[in-house]
């Protein structure tokens, strides 16, 4: 493996101390935000991207010269093109056609080819399609399968709950983040647990089925990732479009915080948890950033 | 009669149907016909001042109606109208 390629560079983001949107909390309570949007590739699905592909070249099922393929709402098919190009494996995404032009255009200039499913099915299109082409060429593929692959989290409770464990000195007392694959609140949730049981864990989810928090996923009315656990969450609690695209707008004008809507969702819910406290330290997670989503 | 596209998330609403015949000649009249049919549907689409939510997009063909005449878009005989969400996780 060519450990000293860019995906050195994945991971050990900074975690960042919210101080304006944060004003009217209690003094005692605080709310940090992982900069995940600093990873090379430009999300944290850098973490679970490079993890599935290690593992798939350490059993040889990623063997040269297969192409490595998944479906994808766009963050997790940069990664896979960013990482498939330092290590020299092609890459194929199949993506809704109604993903942002910013992910189709950065995951071509990586080298991947995009197979587009129809806008109308949303990334559940995309999963059913991607099936498809496995099934029609099984040996051609390697599937990673995120929304099933245990690695998702697992990337997340080897790397991000420690940082996020360390970099707060232990003070974590709730961590808080929007669920799409749900990699991230079950790997670091399960770290943190690990960690005490004391830290509370907790899902956001969009509020309505049809929503615009591009990359979070309302579970009901979606195909449920294998890897989703509620029972091991302390509760998911709803968030609103709205609510999540006036924080995302905020956190640029007063936090020097340029990210994307899933972002700004996730410090809403953190400021939402956060108001019934009166002492904690919340986390939380910037997912991408703002240039993601623009035209 | 326009036909209509119902995204995945909301053929609940529609008796699981992912293509609906609606009669109306604008944007704003087929989506009112829709909802007399299938109640839920202006709920989910519509903010609390009567505008369409800003995270909803609505294509006639293959149009944007931002790019259009939104709401007042005109749909001929057998034009498409098309409700995309935004898109979820991974």
């Amino acid at each position: 493996m060519k450990d000293s390629s860019i995906i050195q560079a994945i991971g050990n983001t900074p975690l960042i101390k919210l101080y304006s949107v944060t004003k009217d909390l209690p003094k005692k309570v605080e709310i940090y935000a992982k900069a995940e949007l600093l990873n090379p590739g430009g999300s944290v699905k850098d973490r679970p991207a490079l993890r599935m592909i290690q593992e798939g070249i350490r059993t040889g099922e990623l063997s040269p010269g297969k192409i490595i393929m998944d479906p994808t709402s766009g963050n997790t098919g940069v990664a896979y093109a960013m990482i498939g190009s330092a290590l020299g494996y092609r890459v194929e995404l199949v993506v809704p056609e109604n993903v942002s032009r910013a992910r189709k255009e950065i995951a071509k200039s990586y080298g991947a080819k995009l197979t587009f499913s129809s806008a109308m099915e949303g990334s559940d299109g995309a999963i059913r399609l991607s099936q498809k082409l496995k099934a029609e060429n099984p040996d051609k593929y390697f599937m990673p399968n995120q929304y099933n692959n245990h690695l998702n989290p697992q990337a997340h409770y080897e790397s991000t709950g420690i940082e996020i464990y360390e970099q707060t000195a232990g003070r974590i007392t709730h961590f808080i983040t929007g669920i799409g694959t749900s990699g991230t609140v079950m790997g670091v949730g399960r770290r943190l647990k690990e960690y005490s049981s004391d830290i509370k864990v907790y899902a956001a989810e969009p509020a309505e089925a049809l929503h615009g928090l591009e990359g979070l996923k309302h579970m009901e009315s979606s195909i449920v990732p294998g890897i989703y656990d509620p029972s091991q969450l302390d509760g998911v609690r709803p968030i609103a479009t709205e609510v999540g695209y006036e924080m995302t707008e905020r956190l640029a004008l007063e936090e020097g915080l340029f990210v994307g809507y899933s972002s700004g969702a996730n410090v809403a819910a953190a400021l939402e948890l956060a108001k019934d406290l009166k002492e904690g330290v919340v986390v939380t997670i910037l997912c991408d950033s703002g240039t993601r989503y623009l035209c | 009669m326009a036909k209509v596209r119902i995204p995945t998330p909301l053929q609940k609403l529609a008796e699981n149907q992912a293509e609906l015949e609606v009669s109306g000649t604008s944007v704003k009249e087929v989506l009112a016909n829709l909802e007399a049919k299938y109640p839920g549907f202006q709920e989910r689409l519509y903010d609390d001042k009567g505008q369409l939510r800003r995270f909803i997009n609505f294509y006639v063909n293959e149009e944007d109606i931002r790019f259009a005449d939104g709401e007042a878009t005109i749909l001929k005989e057998d034009d498409e109208l098309s409700i995309v969400p935004a898109i979820a996780g991974g």
